[in-house]
């Protein structure tokens, strides 16, 4: 096993199309617990965590670009206005040392049904940008994930950042897990309300092989707000149509009984963190048009 | 492979290390700083934490390589000689010690915290600890450790 540290990105990517066999680490918090449990032994770690290119984020009018090795904490630091979807879900990530450490880099590498970036990823509509020694492109996130911790990354690619819009509205994140600190999800939710485009945006974690998003619900969704004309003057919600929703939120999943939770448990949880966190996004609406 | 990195302030070398290795194993196994203690391997127990760059991280999670030229200081740094850091001196005296194996690791953390945030309420100082298992104390002896090191920092 060796250990290549390039320290600019085209060296990363010569690296990594010389050896696809490397495995890229960062803040090193999933990679290195396989490691020392000898559950991973790649012919070589890629150390990312010198590579300048990736180390910030940056803003061009409505659009951010975020860096692969951005941190979580940093993301709660400094993100936390302008993605609050993602800043949320990053308070639920492990333990002040974890934050400190892991990237939503490291996190869409992993590609884990249960990391805690992606529901808010998917409902936000973000892109992933990869790159190779081949070119750089950008994957759409619902089509990121392709299996359980499978994702479309060829194996001469790494991550470079994900894209993502200025939250256009409100965003709530939630998540289910056996204790508040340092846990997995067992389920977890993303919501995003965008007043502009009339578009609700949803994701599901730890509910399915892969993260996804509830297309029906955000259709459902959508046209009741359109509707009652309520993207502007936000009235209640009917009980039935939050219902509906969470219902809908619940029939995308396709969750299995596991050491964490039975498939039945995730299913209910799922549609309460819908209407729950549906509740926070209303409240945020109508505040906004208050003010 | 050779690693070097600043540890307490002095430049330190370890030679032979395996490119898998963490850090936690080179500061215990090759350059004698037991203090970080091995526990979980995982990064949920907290015991390993140390300052990389002035954050707190589980060393167990850092690859070796990885801290190749950078700044890590573990809990044997933070005392000035045999005069013990505010943060120690306060869980001695507020018996805030059973076992004693966590306590490096939360000496670290908690010295961060206090760093940040001097004064910091119950709530702050549970977050800020939510990644350091104890299972002897019930933590309430820490969380007094804490109040009462915090009180000295700022009677200073």
């Amino acid at each position: 096993m060796q250990m290549v540290r390039p320290t600019t990105w085209p060296a990363a990517l010569d690296a990594i199309a010389a050896e696809p066999g490397l495995l890229p680490i960062s803040g090193g918090t999933d990679v290195m617990v396989d490691v020392n449990f000898d559950r991973e032994r790649p012919t070589g770690l890629l150390d990312l965590t010198r590579v300048p290119e990736l180390a910030d984020w940056s803003r061009d009018g409505d659009l951010l670009r975020v860096g692969a090795n951005v941190t979580y904490a940093r993301i709660i630091d400094e993100l936390a206005a302008l993605l609050p979807g993602l800043a949320m879900a990053s308070r639920t990530v492990g333990s002040p040392q974890i934050r400190n450490r892991g990237t939503v880099g490291g996190n869409l590498g992993s590609a884990s049904p249960a990391g805690d970036a992606h529901p808010p990823l998917l409902a936000g509509l973000a892109e992933v940008e990869v790159e190779s020694v081949r070119g750089s492109r950008r994957i759409p996130i619902d089509e990121f994930f392709v299996g359980v911790k499978r994702s479309d990354l060829a194996p001469d690619e790494l991550i470079a950042a994900f894209h993502a819009p200025v939250a256009p509205g409100p965003q709530q994140f939630a998540k289910i897990g056996t204790r508040n600190a340092m846990v997995i999800a067992v389920a977890s939710f993303a919501i995003e309300l965008d007043g502009a485009a009339h578009r609700v945006g949803t994701g599901i974690g730890s509910a399915a092989a892969t993260p996804r998003r509830a297309a029906d619900a955000e259709t459902f969704l959508a046209g009741e707000i359109t509707e009652r004309a309520a993207w502007d003057s936000p009235t209640p919600l009917p009980d039935a149509v939050v219902q509906r929703f969470g219902e809908l939120v619940a029939a995308a999943a396709s969750p299995i009984d596991d050491v964490r939770g039975t498939a039945a448990y995730r299913r209910r949880a799922l549609s309460v963190l819908a209407r729950r966190t549906l509740g926070w996004c209303w409240a945020d609406l109508d505040g906004r048009q208050c003010a | 492979m050779r690693v070097k990195l600043r540890i307490n302030g002095e430049d330190r070398v370890a030679d032979d290390v395996w490119p898998g290795e963490s850090l936690l194993y080179v500061l215990r196994e090759r350059l004698g700083l037991p203090g970080a203690k091995n526990a979980c391997e995982q990064g949920e127990c907290g015991s390993c934490t140390v300052y990389l760059d002035s954050l707190p991280v589980c060393s167990c999670l850092v690859a070796a390589g990885q801290a190749e030229d950078r700044d890590v200081v573990t809990v044997e740094g933070l005392a000035a000689g045999d005069a013990l850091d505010p943060v120690q001196q306060a869980f001695v005296d507020a018996g805030a010690v059973q076992c004693g194996f966590c306590t490096p690791g939360l000496i670290v953390s908690v010295h961060d915290l206090l760093e940040r945030d001097p004064a910091p309420s119950d709530a702050d100082v549970r977050e800020a600890l939510a990644g350091n298992l104890c299972r002897c104390t019930g933590y309430e002896m820490i969380l007094g450790a804490v109040r009462l090191a915090a009180e000295r920092r700022v009677g200073g």
